[in-house]
């Protein structure tokens, strides 16, 4: 049996406009749900006390010190490699073998799922280099996990600048790495910005490489090779030993915002960047 | 060297870091799990379900049944959700909600995987103990929680499949009297099926190798599930159970899992890979 086209029409968009619907109502659920028994546990008190009784009382201070500190790591290892990569990806050379390499190098890095970069940092720094859980070991493999981000951000908005801009430059005889320095990247800069905002709402909220790597010592980390519990690690603890849901709720809260925050500006950054170009 | 071929030699070495930390990865997972693999033996290994790594049995094949399974139940709820949901964007909705929707799913796939666990563990989990019966933990509420998860990855990409289709298709077919619903599913979805297929192996690869959330729901039993709600060990969950007590052979057990999750990982991402250079 045939049914009438506008008859099969009209059932298929119910059904899809219901899913949705579903699909919506689940994401604004968890926000929700974080935002109203997370939001009251945020007092000032809970951002500047650090935890006591292994989370059960206290703040999460030295929980933030450690989260800035990693990921502020991770951004400064990774970024001169990521936009290094795609300055070169899009200035140097024409699409070749090597250039293809590259990009499936950093498709691939980008696929790789965090616990197994969690194995790796494991082994490589906090054993064999002996950094032991570390802010550093941390970082390091942080810098990793975000370095296909940074390149391909970079990349897209380095690509988006004009071509016109180059050929000016190089007819006022400058030379390409004047050009690329002075014109090419301030240009491109509110993209890169996106990718590396992007990169460091990532690094907040990852949690398997980190409990492998830094560790989950709940001391503020001072040096380096301190370890050091980030904010997603703690929530994670909390969470999972039920030490304290008012905590765990609250942990939740300050993470999805800033996360959310930061995605945010990030987006806005790229849509100005495509619209000021196309 | 001129000062310009010096440049291009930095750039060329800092745009190899990608590739080289791939293979770095690579080799150090292999050079720890390799010596467990020749010891047990590769079938031993993989379709063995005895695992007790204190007494020297180190089987995974629970385990990777586990991974599989809970995959596809992602699979089977994430796909036609955000299919649905692509579909209604790119094809059906006015332009406005468009322009606000496409964006606030994209920023929803920023929340970590610990808060959907813990929603899982707060929320699903004691639903389905109540509702349908078993501990709660199980193969169901993971399967629940993934595919969740990997709805942002399914629509976004998808979106960008289907605007890629030119309107000349979707005009032409609406002139020779088709109807929207026609159009979109004789049409667009035919000439958008590499993209969307890219989508789902990739919302798969983020299902498989996710850790956190699944560590939360999935309750973490040792066994072959019988049923959607026995409690289940993917291979992520494994390595991160029991990665921080670790020692001698049992740790290297634990990279030979990690291998296997890679292999898988890397397959998908190749096949995916593959199709977009296709198209």
């Amino acid at each position: 049996m045939r049914l009438d086209p506008r008859i099969s029409q009209t059932l298929a968009k119910t059904v899809l406009w219901a899913f949705t619907a579903i699909t919506l109502m689940i994401l604004v659920f968890i926000i929700i749900n974080i935002a109203v028994k997370g939001l009251p546990q945020l007092t000032p008190q809970f951002l500047t006390q650090n935890p006591e009784d292994m989370g059960r009382a206290g703040g999460i201070f030295s929980c933030i010190v450690a989260t800035v500190y990693i990921t502020v790591l991770a951004i400064v290892l990774a970024s001169p490699l990521g936009v290094g990569t795609a300055i070169y990806l899009t200035e140097y050379t024409l699409e070749s073998r090597i250039t293809r390499v590259i990009r499936f190098g950093a498709e691939c890095l980008a696929g790789v799922p965090s616990i197994i970069l969690g194995l790796f940092g494991f082994v490589l720094f906090v054993m064999k280099l002996g950094f032991g859980w570390s802010v550093l070991s941390g970082g390091l493999t942080l810098a990793i996990m975000v370095l296909p981000t940074i390149i391909r951000t970079s990349e897209e908005a380095i690509k988006a600048v004009p071509q016109e801009y180059r050929q000016v430059c190089l007819s006022l005889g400058l030379s390409q790495w004047q050009t690329i320095t002075r014109i090419v990247l301030p240009s491109a800069l509110p993209g890169i910005t996106t990718g590396i905002m992007l990169s460091v709402g990532r690094s907040i909220g990852e949690t398997a490489v980190l409990l492998f790597t830094a560790g989950a010592a709940l001391r503020t980390p001072l040096s380096l090779f301190d370890s050091g519990r980030t904010m997603a690690v703690h929530f994670y603890i909390l969470a999972r030993e039920g030490l304290s849901m008012p905590n765990a709720y609250g942990t939740a809260a300050i993470l999805v915002i800033s996360i959310l925050l930061i995605n945010l500006t990030a987006y806005t950054l790229m849509q100005r960047l495509m619209k000021r170009y196309s | 060297m001129s000062q310009g071929k010096f440049i291009e030699r930095v750039l060329l070495f800092l745009a190899l870091s990608a590739i080289g930390c791939l293979a770095l990865i690579t080799i150090f997972i292999f050079k720890e799990g390799m010596p467990l693999i020749w010891h047990t033996g590769l079938t031993d290994f993989l379709f063995s379900s005895h695992w007790a790594p204190t007494r020297g049995h180190f089987g995974i094949g629970a385990m990777i049944i586990s991974s599989l399974l809970v995959t596809l139940g992602a699979l089977v709820l994430g796909v036609p959700l955000g299919l649905a949901c692509a579909i209604i964007l790119a094809e059906f909705s006015p332009p406005r909600l468009k322009t606000i929707l496409k964006p606030t799913l994209e920023l929803l796939a920023g929340i970590p995987s610990v808060v959907y666990g813990f929603l899982g563990v707060i929320w699903l989990v004691p639903l389905i103990r109540d509702h349908l019966g078993g501990p709660g933990l199980s193969l169901l509420a993971g399967a629940v929680i993934l595919g969740i998860m990997i709805l942002p990855t399914v629509v976004s990409i998808s979106i960008d499949a289907l605007g890629a289709v030119p309107d000349l298709y979707r005009d032409g077919s609406m002139a020779l009297g088709a109807t929207q619903w026609q159009t979109v599913r004789r049409v667009v979805l035919p000439a958008a099926s590499s993209g969307i297929v890219t989508a789902i192996i990739l919302g798969m690869g983020r299902a498989v190798g996710e850790t956190m959330a699944v560590i939360m729901v999935a309750g973490n039993a040792l066994k072959i599930p019988t049923s959607i709600l026995d409690p289940v060990r993917t291979l992520t969950s494994n390595i991160a159970l029991e990665l921080g007590y670790a020692s001698g052979r049992h740790r290297e057990a634990l990279f030979a899992t990690g291998i296997v999750l890679f292999v898988i990982i890397m397959i998908l991402n190749l096949s995916a890979t593959l199709i977009t250079r296709r198209r």
